[in-house]
């Protein structure tokens, strides 16, 4: 049965061939893993049920920052050229694709067509758009400071750390790849957290990340209550940023409160409706400033 | 090529002909000195240097005649000075005597200030075209730079810091950060590719007292020039120049409200921060009262910058150029008596350069000068306050409980006055407390590496990360070890350096945000 109304659009086939039900699992460090707490979320589109995803708990949050952690290195040293091409590269997978979420949108998420082909054109061109900022933000944010003394004083980004990221509510794809592109193109590693009602279409996502290139632990998606994992998000000791998209004025005081312990950035951002996710309002140059640290270095200039 | 070991032979070989040169015989060492608390701490190899021992240095001091003091100073708000109550003594540090009063301000007065710099921004500066405010802020550095010498002075008496800081960096500084910041109030459409930005409103600063009118500056020039309004509060034991700044404000001609400035303690700046009609928060102090701050202002969606405490580590690597390292091994920790945040306060020496390294610094240490900051001579003032001195005295103490090896300059000190003798530790365990914590004072810890790798290690194991310094010939790898280190501000073959248009601030617990430079300016903008 579950395995039917998964696949609904398979019409009469389905009568005739019952179709493998996909197990919707956490994606950490590179792996498709369960929850450690082993419970699960049963998500349904209407009154069908549509499968049982991970529930994230607070120890596999602790995990996921461990190896997020892990991952840091490889990920911020590598070249912003090739941070760039795998981000690109992941465009690629997500466009290969695109039926699978078009598909996906209107069965578990309850989207129609046209906006099922919209969430994924602008998810595509979101992640293509932030491909190209990475080896190019330096230059438009960065400098060469003409300082009053014979030095030589210029100003580089270097990546926040590991950012944790409390994605749309909104939109599955697009407010999700809106909200992680930039602190990946900025060399930041990220811990997110989707609380959707379609948490599976995040978890597809995690197959688009597993084939492009990415170190294992980049990028790790949790689906759960967000609610239940924001006090352990914003207390982390190791977390070095906070991206979090809509949430209550509750949220945010909790957050910021909590996040003070190690002063860590925290960055609130709107969660629109779905359909305004497109806009152009929603992708910024700036918002890959706000997970960079800025590192101003110092030389004498002399013979 | 030479190995470092050559180099080295070569180096004590010259020295040593230099010493039987200088040596004339007939001349006894009379200048200060330093000493080690333990007998097997090592002796300097190399002799110091003898420039100042065939008399002794008159006193120089600049005079304070031009300038007199008043008995009393008020809170500038809405263009005018304004009387308060509840008045305190702030004091010269160097000699303990009063040297003036001010009121601090309660709920009533922080209000008036915020209220007035809200009118200011709605009805002058938010209206004032960028080339305008740009004029106005140009003023303020130009009165600045024509009354420097009266600032010097007076920034001295009130703080502690030697007259030759006052005059040569932090009123210089601080003139140059309004000349810097006035020609961007026009220009800010260029500095932010394909955004639109706008003021914030009201800016409400809080600052410490190492840097007085500096700090002064670095918040109010960035926050007028990008069209904010801003209360300013100094801190309680150094509010002498922000009077002054405030006259020249009034002088100036600033549309009333633009720049006010309140008195007092950590409560008003509480106050300050959490009234309801800020937009924008800036703080420069402690970690941790910037953590306190950061929670007060949870949900409140004000803009805050924090510029937090450091514990720099200064790295020196056995092919750096040794006497350079050594200035930069001084001015990192001894500059403004090491109440700096940035200050070099963690140095780290390649184990194969400590000795050699070591003697130079005492050698070095034994020509600094402690006394009366008024002294032209003076290299080293007071400490700004006795709370500070009794901070560092604890730390130090807390040093040579753990087990590290303290040396000290044994100079004499001024009877009165919150004087303190510059000091290394060696044989300092990371888990020191010395290590760890900002000490904020002429103390700096010692410790060595061996690799590079160990050395980033060591550096970044802290939970700050404002600053550090780098000491090599070798450019590919200070390169690589500017990279790895997890700081805002690095400094390599250099250390200590300022300039108007270079970003400060810190990683991790050293707060973030950055002042200065053009991306200081994001700090005070909303960007669209």
């Amino acid at each position: 049965m579950a395995a039917k109304s998964t696949r609904s659009k398979a019409g009469s086939e389905s009568k005739a061939r019952a179709t493998v039900a996909k197990t919707y699992k956490l994606y950490v460090g590179g792996a498709f893993i369960r929850s450690e707490s082993g419970r699960v979320m049963a998500v349904k589109s209407g009154d069908t049920f549509v499968a049982n995803c991970a529930r994230a708990s607070r120890k596999d949050f602790r995990d996921a920052v461990k190896v997020a952690r892990g991952a840091l290195s490889s990920w911020s040293g590598k070249t912003a050229f090739n941070r760039s091409q795998i981000l690109y590269r992941a465009a690629e997978m997500l466009e290969d694709r695109r039926a699978v979420f078009v598909d996906r949108l209107q069965s578990h998420a309850g989207f129609n067509e046209a906006a099922a082909e919209r969430e994924v054109s602008v998810s595509v061109d979101r992640l293509f758009w932030y491909a190209g900022w990475a080896d190019k933000f330096t230059q438009v944010l960065g400098g060469v400071n003409p300082v009053a003394m014979p030095f030589f004083n210029f100003t580089l980004p270097e990546p926040t750390g590991v950012v944790a990221v409390l994605a749309s509510s909104t939109s599955p794809l697009a407010g999700l790849i809106s909200a992680i592109a930039p602190v990946l193109a900025g060399g930041n590693t990220c811990v997110v957290l989707t609380d959707h009602d379609a948490p599976t279409i995040p978890c597809d996502f995690g197959e688009v990340l597993a084939t492009s290139d990415f170190p294992g632990g980049v990028v790790n998606l949790l689906t759960g209550s967000r609610s239940e994992l924001l006090p352990h998000v914003a207390s982390h000791m190791d977390v070095n940023a906070v991206a979090l998209f809509g949430g209550s004025k509750e949220e945010r005081v909790l957050l910021e409160t909590e996040a003070a312990e190690n002063v860590k950035r925290v960055r609130c951002f709107d969660d629109p409706p779905v359909a305004d996710w497109a806009s152009s309002d929603h992708q910024s140059p700036y918002w890959i400033e706000s997970f960079v640290e800025w590192k101003t270095a110092w030389h004498p200039v002399g013979l | 090529m030479k190995t470092y070991q050559q180099h080295e032979q070569s180096r004590q070989d010259r020295e040593e002909m230099d010493r039987k040169q200088s040596n004339r015989g007939d001349i006894k060492s009379a200048g200060p000195d330093v000493e080690s608390t333990s007998p097997s701490a090592p002796q300097p190899e190399i002799p110091r240097l003898l420039f100042g021992d065939l008399w002794d240095y008159d006193p120089a001091p600049e005079s304070t005649e031009p300038f007199p003091i008043e008995k009393r100073y008020e809170h500038f708000i809405g263009g005018k000075f304004v009387s308060g109550e509840d008045y305190f003594p702030s004091i010269n540090p160097a000699t303990e005597e009063i040297l003036f009063e001010v009121p601090a301000a309660g709920q009533k007065v922080v209000d008036q200030a915020v209220a007035a710099a809200r009118s200011a921004h709605q009805r002058y500066w938010k209206e004032l075209s960028g080339a305008e405010r740009g004029k106005y802020i140009y003023r303020i550095g130009r009165m600045i730079q024509e009354r420097s010498r009266e600032l010097a002075v007076l920034e001295t008496q009130d703080n502690g810091k030697p007259i030759k800081e006052t005059r040569d960096v932090d009123v210089p500084l601080a003139a140059a950060h309004f000349l810097y910041h006035a020609g961007w109030a026009d220009k800010l459409d260029y500095a932010f590719p394909g955004a639109k930005v706008s003021s914030l409103g009201v800016a409400a600063q809080v600052i410490p007292w190492n840097f007085p009118l500096l700090m002064a500056a670095w918040k109010i020039a960035p926050a007028l020039a990008t069209g904010n309004t801003v209360v300013l509060k100094p801190a309680e034991t150094t509010p002498l120049t922000a009077v002054m700044l405030a006259k020249i404000v009034q002088e100036a001609d600033l549309p009333p409200g633009v720049v006010n400035i309140i008195h007092g303690a950590g409560e008003t700046g509480s106050n300050l921060v959490q009234h309801p009609d800020v937009n924008k928060v800036a703080f420069t102090g402690s970690t941790e009262v910037g953590k306190l701050i950061q929670k007060s202002l949870a949900g409140s969606g004000k803009k805050l910058t924090l510029e937090l405490g450091g514990k720099g580590a200064n790295i020196v690597f056995e092919d750096a150029p040794l006497d350079q390292a050594v200035e930069g091994i001084i001015s990192g920790i001894f500059f403004n008596q090491g109440q700096v945040c940035c200050a070099g306060s963690r140095l780290l020496v390649q184990e194969s350069i400590l000795e050699p390294v070591l003697s130079r610094l005492r050698n070095r240490m034994a020509s600094l000068r402690v006394g009366d900051p008024l002294d032209k001579n003076t290299d080293v003032g007071a400490i700004n306050s006795r709370a500070q001195l009794e901070k560092i005295t604890s730390l130090v103490q807390a040093g040579e409980k753990e087990g590290a090896t303290m040396v000290q300059l044994s100079c004499p000190l001024p009877e009165k006055g919150f004087f303190f003798r510059p000091t290394y530790f060696t044989d300092v365990a990371q888990s020191h407390r010395i290590a760890q914590e900002e000490i904020f004072g002429p103390v700096l810890t010692i410790q060595t590496f061996r690799t590079p790798e160990e050395a980033v290690q060591k550096a970044n194991n802290t939970f700050y990360g404002l600053s550090a310094g780098i000491w090599s010939d070798k450019g590919s790898k200070l390169f690589k070890v500017a990279g790895a280190l997890r700081a805002g501000v690095v400094w390599g073959n250099t250390y200590n350096k300022f300039d108007p248009g270079s970003p400060f601030g810190g990683y991790k617990e050293s707060g973030f945000g950055r002042e200065g430079g053009l991306h200081g300016l994001l700090s005070y903008v909303e960007v669209k």
